[in-house]
């Protein structure tokens, strides 16, 4: 045991900060406290520069242009990320999702139409497996594809997908055996979202913005080269998202909530509030939290190294994760006090505590709902009997 | 980064329990509970033997030179066996007070001397670093001293050779050591009768200096880091083996045609102990190797372990008996053992909320 960088990772940490300071878009650090929203050309030119640098996908295979780098260098990366605060990678679905479903089952001319491209941020993704009927209970979806020789054609309605309004291609689930079993008549396809017949809908959510979308699909055509895996064996395609989706999570999830406590710490000082037992006593649990998020995400990491299997530990990480954030947001507010009220110029920090406590009502929805991720918990990790 | 125990400390956790299995099942524990002993001390010369008593204590004077991490393991499995006996309060606790003693140190490798630490006072000092209220006095006596005061709760003292005593002079707090015995050492009654505590009344007892007056506060603190960590990793096991009690009896037992495991009021329950008891985990091992290699973070990791495995291990009990129904809730089953166990660990040393009182003023105060 030993939780000090090695001497390779140390150096990996010192030249990855440099790298950091030497390239944040100029003026920067010196921002507003933002919402929280993407900006989208920062997002595309910082994505472009992390590729050039070899920091996009560092734990992809090099043929698909990573870096085959181990697990720990992009823990580092999205830790050293989280604290300085960069902007984000363009390709969130694609790096955390479509690409290492891509690398698990897709084909020689999917992997090299679409790797490379989604690492360097030139090809943007989204994710459309969630349906207005079809939440927790995924396999129940019901976009159909129907069969017409080389092609499938679409026709349904995807929602809760973040980046739909700019993204190049989607992941999309899809209903091609009707008469079969629910898990057994899915297929996992590649979208273009540039395809006649898509339309993509902002959805407002209760922080004002529109980060997600619905996506309509009327008639949409789409090449049987598209599908991952074989027609109508989706599901277990689908499964391998999933798990990326809340397996690489944690760290990147952690490392911000590092930032937010951090900043909360200030808020305390800022107001006045550090002398409060009762504020004292939120602070430091928030900060206990963190501690035990970051090493559980680090023993995760370390079976997963000498495994090849992330540890169980780390199914518990995003689960954890949203409700501390959310009780950060709420102590933050409570530090605000009477000001919380206000929002936008006219409260302290520009409303960024507002959005905070608002945004993280999502948290403990999206990418698997807490109810959900306590069903996986007690059945494939406790194994407790099936609950449906 | 590697947050992993060795193949020998996986080794001798696998020798732990599978040695409390066979020598401490419930029943036998639930015996020894309610004795008039409390424990068997014969278990304390079969683990010298086996070479737990000396893991962190240097070769040369008896013990394996190991580190306190190796130690940690056995705090933990102590804590699922619910093992009755003084093995936290001499190497958890006591031990850093006694660098000065070698022979001392010999005497616990080989099994001959256990150990409690006397530092709380039932009007003075309320916490172990409480110097300043302190009310214990120390006195030279020729070459030797005298203590006067009255130490409660102490752990393990019914159980023990020697005691460490925290005492105060006119040059400030100091640590000594004592032969308890006669009228010095009561009985009291505890709530979890697996750990026994005692009243050590002095009145000008003979003792021998360990720690010179002026310099107890430093030590103090390392045993408090040390103790904070040791009860944080017995917090966990107890945890783990009530989530493991837990889980197998919702497997089992079924209502309405169901095992009651398969209604997500129950599993949800069950789920939840499992993710407090990992991150309480992840803190106490945290902890452990920040105090086994003085890390700067080694207090603060200590105290945040220790507030959240003490709650995690309460709450893990008290889930347990929940999902366990009437059963749980006997005096026959087991659990209400492991929950007794659970809120003294969580109040060993002040409360949840002091450790992060302490972990606050880290953060807070500059």
């Amino acid at each position: 045991m030993d939780f000090r960088d090695t001497p390779d990772e140390a150096a990996f940490r010192k030249e990855l900060r440099a790298w950091i300071a030497d390239n944040l878009p100029e003026g920067w650090r010196d921002r507003p406290p933002s919402s929280g929203r993407m900006d989208e050309s920062v997002s595309r030119e910082w994505s472009r520069r992390l590729y050039e640098a070899g920091y996009a996908g560092l734990t992809w295979p090099k043929e698909f242009g990573g870096q085959g780098a181990p697990y720990t260098h992009q823990a580092i990366f999205l830790e050293e990320s989280a604290r300085a605060e960069t902007p984000e990678h363009i390709g969130i679905i694609g790096l955390g999702m479509a690409g290492p479903t891509i690398i698990a089952h897709g084909t020689d001319e999917q992997k090299s139409a679409h790797l490379s491209r989604t690492l360097s941020g030139e090809e943007v993704w989204c994710q459309g497996f969630s349906e207005p009927g079809s939440g927790s209970d995924l396999a129940s979806l019901r976009t159909k594809a129907e069969d017409a020789g080389d092609h499938f054609v679409v026709s349904g309605q995807k929602v809760w997908s973040s980046f739909a309004h700019i993204a190049d291609y989607c992941i999309l689930v899809v209903r091609t055996d009707a008469s079969a079993p629910k898990h057994k008549g899915i297929t996992y396809l590649l979208v273009d979202m540039h395809s006649d017949g898509v339309e993509v809908r902002p959805l407002v959510q209760i922080t004002g913005d529109p980060e997600f979308n619905e996506i309509f699909f009327t008639d949409v055509k789409v090449p049987k080269t598209n599908v991952v895996g074989e027609a109508n064996a989706g599901w277990s395609v689908a499964m391998t998202t999933l798990l990326h989706e809340r397996g690489t999570l944690g760290f990147a999830l952690t490392a911000r909530l590092e930032v937010l406590v951090g900043k909360l710490i200030a808020l305390a000082d800022e107001l006045g509030a550090a002398g409060d037992p009762l504020i004292r006593d939120r602070v430091a649990q928030q900060w206990i939290e963190l501690q035990a998020l970051k090493f559980t995400n680090y023993r995760a990491l370390t079976t997963l190294m000498k495994t090849g299997v992330p540890g169980p530990e780390g199914s518990i990480a995003k689960l954890h994760w949203s409700e501390s954030n959310q009780r950060l947001g709420k102590l933050a507010l409570d530090i605000l006090g009477v000001r919380a009220q206000l929002d936008g110029e006219d409260s302290d920090w520009f409303g960024f505590w507002q959005y905070q406590q608002l945004r993280s009502r999502g948290n403990t929805i999206e990418a698997g709902t807490s109810e959900i991720l306590r069903n996986i918990v007690a059945e494939r990790v406790l194994g407790l009997p099936r609950s449906r | 980064m590697d947050f992993a125990f060795t193949e020998e400390q996986q080794m001798l956790r696998e020798q732990v329990r599978s040695f409390l299995a066979s020598e401490f099942p419930p029943e036998r524990i639930a015996k020894l509970a309610e004795s008039d002993e409390g424990w068997n001390p014969q278990s304390w010369s079969t683990m010298a033997e086996l070479g737990w008593m000396g893991l962190s204590i240097p070769e040369e004077h008896g013990g394996a030179g190991m580190s306190f991490l190796d130690e940690c393991v056995l705090f933990e499995e102590f804590g699922y066996g619910l093992y009755p006996g003084p093995y936290t309060s001499t190497i958890g606790i006591a031990l850093p007070a006694l660098r000065s003693a070698p022979e001392m140190l010999e005497s616990i490798a080989s099994g001959q001397a256990r150990v409690a630490f006397a530092g709380v006072e039932p009007r003075g000092a309320r916490t172990i670093e409480d110097t300043d209220h302190m009310t214990t006095f120390a006195d030279p006596d020729g070459a030797a001293w005298m203590l006067t005061g009255i130490k409660e709760p102490v752990a393990d003292l019914s159980l023990v050779t020697h005691v460490v005593v925290s005492a105060t002079t006119d040059d400030g707090a100091g640590l000594w050591l004592v032969v308890p015995g006669g009228d010095a050492v009561t009985l009291l009654e505890t709530v979890d009768t697996t750990r026994r505590m005692g009243r050590l009344t002095l009145e000008g007892h003979p003792a021998t200096l360990l720690v010179p007056p002026g310099e107890g506060d430093a030590t103090l603190s390392r045993i408090r880091r040390r103790a904070d960590a040791a009860l944080a990793l017995e917090a966990v096991g107890v945890a783990q083996r009530v989530l493991e009690l837990a889980r197998d009896y919702v497997s089992e037992r079924k209502q309405f045609d169901k095992p009651i495991g398969s209604y997500q009021a129950v599993s949800h329950q069950v789920a939840d102990t499992y993710m407090s008891t990992e991150l309480a985990r992840s803190l106490a091992y945290w902890a452990g190797w920040s105090v086994a290699e003085s890390t700067e973070d080694a207090d603060r990791a200590a105290a945040a372990a220790q507030s959240m495995a003490g709650e995690a291990a309460v709450s893990a009990c008290e889930r347990s008996i929940q999902v366990h129904g009437g059963t749980g809730f006997t005096w026959e089953h087991v659990l209400h053992r492991y929950y007794k166990r659970a809120l003294s660990i969580s109040h060993f040393n002040g409360t949840p909320a002091a450790r992060r009182a302490a972990v606050a003023a880290t953060l807070l105060d500059h």
